[in-house]
């Protein structure tokens, strides 16, 4: 086990990349913790299986260094590094029993034989599978094959970091939970350092004690589920976290007050002078309907989801969602649409500006 | 509620009633007709029964001529099957040099048979011949008209130059099938090289493989016209197959009685190992899927 750091790090897929938009992954420098419960997220293209990749060793970066611990193993193949890596799609050895799949990375390393059945027992156990332990892989379900290879990603003991690539895509959603809080729990258990990737926020959040948001090859806010909900660094994790996301409109900052399309909007904290497009971000939780404060609102449609209502609105030509809680009347009388003053964020060319005074 | 019933749409099927008896039915009961019969021309039969059929089975010439049929399947098998999978895992998987690769092998299956007998034939002569002149010059005894070992080494090697493209080009086509993820899974398994190709590559290519077998081995074992046109099934009878024995008795003996009976008994057997094969093929496949 080990703590990963990633120096300089950038890659692209073509031989001679010239403008930074011929990079995959832009240049980084990212200290992954040894232990460390970490969630990739980010929309499909935005580099992370790339990232994923040159971690496990199965792509070289064009330039910068891998680290584990001390040692540089950025020219190190995928073997030497002792990592383990399961893949978005099932990949299992049809021809072998469930059980030789479960035993084949550690039959590969050479333990001895005790060992191996008393692992694969083990896993059996955890990924519910040791009724058909003896059964030929092929022929099994799409889910009871992703199993396997879950199974086999999590059997050795010893590996560095333990890396996701979207694995429960193919897996039925009550499944899914499942599985998700069985490796929640094998890494309580052992420690070791996993890595998952995802397009789905919810499985981030309720899997990783750090989330790593990724947009357009670039790592653009690294931090707990908290800071990314309250405190977005860049408007895209805004809008990527939360349901709906953050609600983005274009205003002009004085001190410690917004103005947009002649309205005065109070906010939490004083900023310095912002250069570049300005922008207040606020999350619809922490938006309220009033009858007369705040700012104009005009409401196009209310979706009731159950717990609570989602009203998408327009205020000044930009779309605001507001959520209101269930019991809520919403009649015509609420017109205008007030946010909490310290909750809102302000983002200058899609970056967040941190206030004056250092509070966060 | 009462389907309409209409007899006239049996005359739909006549066309392929028709072309099917004018070219297998018909032909195949001649044959038929001549195995039971002795006839000499004329339209004249006179029922002989199953003697053609005794006769043939107890022939050594028959015997002798299956023998070397099935020696000559079973080494091209032995050879174009590793072959062809050895090459298909070393071209290149794709670029310009897979496409090279690619015209390159399907070259030599797209020369007629009796061009390729005639490239062979010329090829080896001790005369003029590429390969006998400087193989002469070498000091090495290569003869394949008069040694039977060279005429098999020729006719065994000729053969793996026109055939081993199919099964490269059909094992190839199962390689490119393997998503990538399986070899990344492999190297991150620590996977030997024997490992991925066991574990990996060989399954996945077993469904084309079985296709590439069952067809060489269809193909060889009804070879005619390549030996024939480089050795003429000489020297001797040493590589007179089945087909070139088959002609000879029907076409240069004019025996047809025995020759139909013969023919009957070749189908047979094809179809008997072809379906053999299949099953007992199919069968593991079914059973590796329990």
């Amino acid at each position: 086990m080990a703590q990963i750091t990633l120096k300089n790090l950038a890659h692209s897929y073509l031989a001679n990349p010239r403008t930074e938009s011929d990079f995959a992954l832009k240049e980084m420098d990212h200290v992954w913790q040894d232990g460390g419960a970490y969630a990739l997220l980010g929309s499909s293209g935005c580099g992370k299986t790339t990232l994923l990749n040159i971690i496990s060793g199965l792509l070289r970066p064009s330039q910068g260094r891998v680290l584990f611990g001390d040692r540089d193993v950025t020219d190190a193949e995928t073997a030497a590094r002792n990592i383990a890596q399961v893949f978005q799609f099932p990949v299992v050895y049809d021809t072998m029993t469930v059980r030789d799949n479960l035993a084949f990375p550690l039959r590969n390393r050479g333990m001895d034989a005790a060992y191996i059945k008393a692992r694969v027992g083990q896993i059996a156990a955890m990924i519910g599978m040791e009724s058909i332990l003896d059964r030929k892989a092929r022929g099994l379900t799409a889910d009871a094959k992703q199993k396997i290879s879950l199974g086999r990603g999590m059997v050795r003991e010893d590996v560095n970091a333990i890396l996701f690539d979207e694995p429960l895509t193919v897996i039925d959603p009550h499944m899914k939970w499942e599985l998700r809080t069985q490796l929640k729990q094998l890494h309580r258990e052992f420690g070791h350092t996993m890595i998952y990737v995802t397009h789905d926020q919810t499985e981030a959040l309720t899997f990783a004690d750090k989330v790593v948001v990724m947009y357009d090859g670039r790592v653009v806010q690294m931090g707990t589920p908290e800071d990314l909900f309250e405190t977005p660094a860049h408007t895209f994790v805004g809008y990527f976290i939360g349901s709906p996301g953050m609600n983005l409109l274009p205003a002009e900052i004085h001190g410690n007050t917004a103005h947009l399309q002649g309205a005065a909007v109070p906010l939490g904290a004083a900023y310095g002078p912002i250069t570049g497009r300005t922008q207040i971000g606020i999350r619809p939780e922490y938006a309220v309907l009033t009858a007369g404060n705040g700012l104009p609102i005009t409401i196009k449609r209310v979706e009731d989801v159950g717990r609570h209502r989602i009203i998408r609105g327009d205020v000044a030509g930009s779309t605001v969602n507001v959520i209101a809680p269930e019991g809520m009347a919403v009649g015509a009388d609420l017109t205008h649409v007030q946010f909490t003053p310290d909750r809102i964020n302000v983002y200058a060319d899609d970056w967040r500006v941190a206030p004056l005074g250092g509070a966060a | 509620m009462d389907k309409t019933q209409n007899n006239k749409a049996w005359f739909l099927v006549l066309p392929v009633l028709v072309v099917v008896a004018f070219s297998a039915i018909i032909p195949l009961m001649t044959v038929v007709n001549y195995s039971v019969n002795d006839t000499f021309g004329d339209n004249q039969f006179f029922w002989a029964g199953l003697e053609w059929f005794e006769e043939m089975v107890t022939s050594d010439r028959l015997h002798g001529a299956l023998g070397r049929q099935i020696l000559f399947s079973s080494i091209i098998l032995a050879i174009e099957v590793p072959l062809g999978i050895y090459i298909a895992l070393n071209m290149p998987k794709k670029g310009f040099w897979a496409s090279v690769c690619l015209v390159l092998m399907a070259l030599p299956l797209l020369i007629p048979f009796n061009v390729v007998g005639t490239i062979w034939q010329i090829f080896g002569r001790v005369d003029i011949g590429l390969l006998g002149h400087y193989l002469a010059e070498l000091g090495v005894d290569y003869n394949y008209t008069n040694d039977p070992i060279d005429a098999w080494v020729t006719v065994i090697v000729m053969d793996v130059w026109h055939w081993t493209s199919l099964v490269a080009l059909l094992c190839y086509a199962g390689l490119q099938s393997i998503p990538e993820a399986y070899y990344q899974a492999a190297k991150v398994d620590q996977a030997s090289r024997w490992s991925v190709f066991r574990y990996i590559e060989l399954p996945k290519m077993a469904g084309v493989l079985l296709i590439a077998v069952l067809l060489r081995f269809m193909d060889s074992f009804m070879i005619y016209t390549e030996p024939f046109v480089v050795t003429g099934g000489g020297p001797g009878n040493a590589t007179t197959f089945l087909s070139i024995d088959l002609v000879k008795m029907a076409v240069g003996q004019f025996d047809l009685g025995p020759a139909a009976a013969f023919s009957i008994m070749y189908f047979l057997v094809i179809l008997l190992v072809s379906w053999v094969f299949y099953t007992v093929m199919t069968n593991l496949d079914k059973e590796e899927g329990r």
